[in-house]
């Protein structure tokens, strides 16, 4: 009961956050799910000097942790007072509330140079953990929060923060009848700042980030035939890698930029393909009359699992790539495709039906233990977030595409919909 | 009697516009006969309603062929009635030349990229038949679009089945 109620109150505060930035971004969160034990956290407003900021930092950093569904974040209509420095901290006011860590921090703005200090206080403990200073003459608001985002989540987690990433997606508009427009878009991966890098009458799919996150490489029809183009984000520069008769699709880099893997229909049916990027010089790495198809790359960059469907249904398999062996990785159920490769090299997350719903679900290699991770229908796209905590999906509700992210031990669920577009194939940027 | 006059005149200019209107149509008739009659005799004979004589003269029964093939789910086999429609469209295709384009497409269950190589297979499969009816490989052209351009976006039986389809273009 208690934790219902608290659950909603974070969904209220996150919501009053998204309203406050809705002019700029066109995905907002929704927390849909959270977790049993969540680390209960207060963010005091951040006190100011000088020129007024565009934006509310302590706002966003609350955003950053609800968004890991691994903290609750209190609502500023709780506190007790509004501290501003570590002596005007009152730990038996913050732990009568629950709460366990405490953020405060100051900022000033003068002659375009920016200060940013925070501390964090474990309230139980009653010390600082944690204190940074930051001066910034860039006017970089939203990567700032997410800066301080990160130390927090480090901190407090021991995992690595990806607040500061980015994701690509697609967002199609129109109908049918009256033709429809896609656009590539990246974006923060809070959904924040989004901006078109492609436009095209003609589907675009497959966005995939380049290890270093400078380049994305994607799937194009704009010629009315598929085509695989790789384009870097900050200039829009842009070359088309193929534009072979039949599929060109499902482009992959290797963990050391130097490869892309691919499929290729020119030798009559799709195989995967690996592309040696400075040369475009072309191996064939798959031999079978069947699809074989959405190769990703272990860790090691030493072989590929794919989605095939040689044993009659679509099923996960690895590619040793020097001697290029082949073995089935998936058994359960008679759908599963598009895998990821977990950082581990040991598991991966995948598309797989079950009683006709096609859900997300995480998968070790060699146990072959399964855990269905979503329970919504006609979710894909499965892109795992750089630190491994969480992945983002593209899902269907209320009859429109939309992105969800999903923690990787499932408890954790958020949607990102998008008033007016359908919007699909979402692709998380490594951290840069 | 000055509302008959005025028609009166104005019949007069109407026929006279007619007269000169004829005159300049046989001359530009004249003039380009030679170059037109082959294309313009059948087209007329054949459309005689039809406001451009240079129509080509089996436009009219291509369109009573069928042009979109539907298939169950996860398949890429022919119904009976695709093969049927596919004799009628191989019979017009011996007949003339020109590429033709077949257009493969899935429903939105399961993954992108699966789909391309779904909707793929499925136009090979009407180009292998077509070229089984005689129509040459060299003038057909597999392009699949997967779950990208549905015809319907319902997400039920009846949007799906309208999506799972080969087009003939």
């Amino acid at each position: 009961m208690r934790l219902a109620v608290v659950l909603r109150s974070v969904v209220l505060f996150i919501g009053a956050v998204a309203l406050a930035v809705s002019s700029y971004a066109d995905l907002t969160i929704e927390i849909t799910e959270g977790v049993d034990n969540p680390t209960k956290i207060a963010i005091v407003p951040f006190m100011h000097r000088g020129k007024p900021l565009e934006a509310d930092l302590a706002a966003i950093i609350a955003a950053d942790l609800a968004r890991t569904g691994q903290f609750q974040v209190l609502p500023r209509s709780g506190m007790l007072g509004l501290p501003r420095s570590e002596d005007e901290v009152f730990y038996r006011d913050w732990r009568s509330l629950g709460v366990e860590y405490l953020l405060i921090g100051r900022t000033s703005l003068q002659n375009q140079r920016l200060e940013l200090a925070f501390d964090l206080f474990d309230v139980h403990r009653q010390q600082r953990v944690l204190g940074q200073r930051h001066a910034n003459t860039v006017l970089e608001l939203r990567g700032l929060a997410h800066g301080v985002s990160d130390s927090v989540y480090e901190k407090l987690t021991g995992i690595e923060g990806v607040f500061a990433t980015r994701m690509a997606y697609v967002s199609v508009n129109g109908d049918p009848t009256s033709g429809r427009s896609h656009r590539l878009i990246v974006a923060d991966a809070d959904g924040a700042r989004p901006r078109e890098i492609l436009k095209s009458d003609e589907p675009i799919l497959s966005p995939d980030w380049s290890p270093d996150g400078r380049h994305i490489a994607y799937v194009s029809f704009e010629t009315n035939r598929p085509a695989i183009y790789r384009q870097e984000i900050a200039s829009g520069i842009r070359q088309q890698l193929t534009a072979f008769r039949g599929l060109n699709g499902a482009p992959a880099w290797s963990p050391d930029g130097q490869r892309m893997a691919m499929v290729l229909s020119r030798d009559g049916n799709p195989e995967i393909y690996v592309m040696e990027l400075a040369t475009e010089k072309l191996t064939r790495i798959t031999n079978h009359y069947a699809i074989d198809t959405e190769p990703d790359w272990t860790p090691d960059g030493r072989s590929l699992v794919f989605t095939s469907d040689r044993g009659g249904k679509p099923q996960i398999y690895q590619v040793a790539l020097d001697s290029g062996a082949v073995r089935r990785l998936t058994h359960r159920g008679s759908y599963n495709a598009a895998a990821q490769v977990l950082a581990d090299g040991k598991s991966m997350v995948m598309v797989h039906r079950d009683n006709g719903a096609y859900h997300i679900a995480w998968q070790e290699f060699d146990t072959e233990r399964l855990i269905v991770l979503t329970r919504s229908d006609l979710d894909e796209s499965p892109s795992i977030a750089p630190n491994g905590s969480m992945l983002l999906f593209a899902t269907k509700y209320k009859q429109r595409g939309v992105l969800a992210a999903v923690a990787l031990d499932g408890g954790f669920k958020y949607r990102l919909p998008s008033p007016n577009s359908d919007v699909q194939e979402p692709a998380w940027s490594p951290k840069m | 009697m000055i509302t008959s006059h005025a028609i009166t005149s104005s019949l007069k200019n109407i026929i006279l516009l007619a007269l000169f209107g004829s005159l300049l149509t046989a001359c530009a008739s004249n003039s380009t006969q030679d170059q037109d009659a082959d294309i313009q005799e059948p087209a007329v004979v054949a459309t005689p309603i039809d406001q451009a004589p240079t129509e080509v003269v089996d436009e009219p029964i291509a369109d009573l062929l069928e042009t979109v093939f539907y298939f169950d789910f996860d398949q890429s086999t022919l119904k009976a009635a695709t093969r049927a429609a596919l004799d009628a469209q191989a019979a017009r295709l011996r007949t003339t030349d020109g590429s033709v384009r077949l257009e493969g497409h899935a429903d939105e269950r399961g993954t992108r990229e699966y789909n391309l190589a779904l909707g793929e297979r499925r136009a090979k499969a009407v180009a292998d038949y077509l070229a089984i009816q005689g129509v040459s490989r060299a003038r057909m052209e597999v392009v699949s679009y997967g779950e990208e351009r549905p015809i319907s976006l319902r997400s039920d039986d009846n949007g799906w089945s309208l999506n799972r389809r080969v087009e003939l273009k």
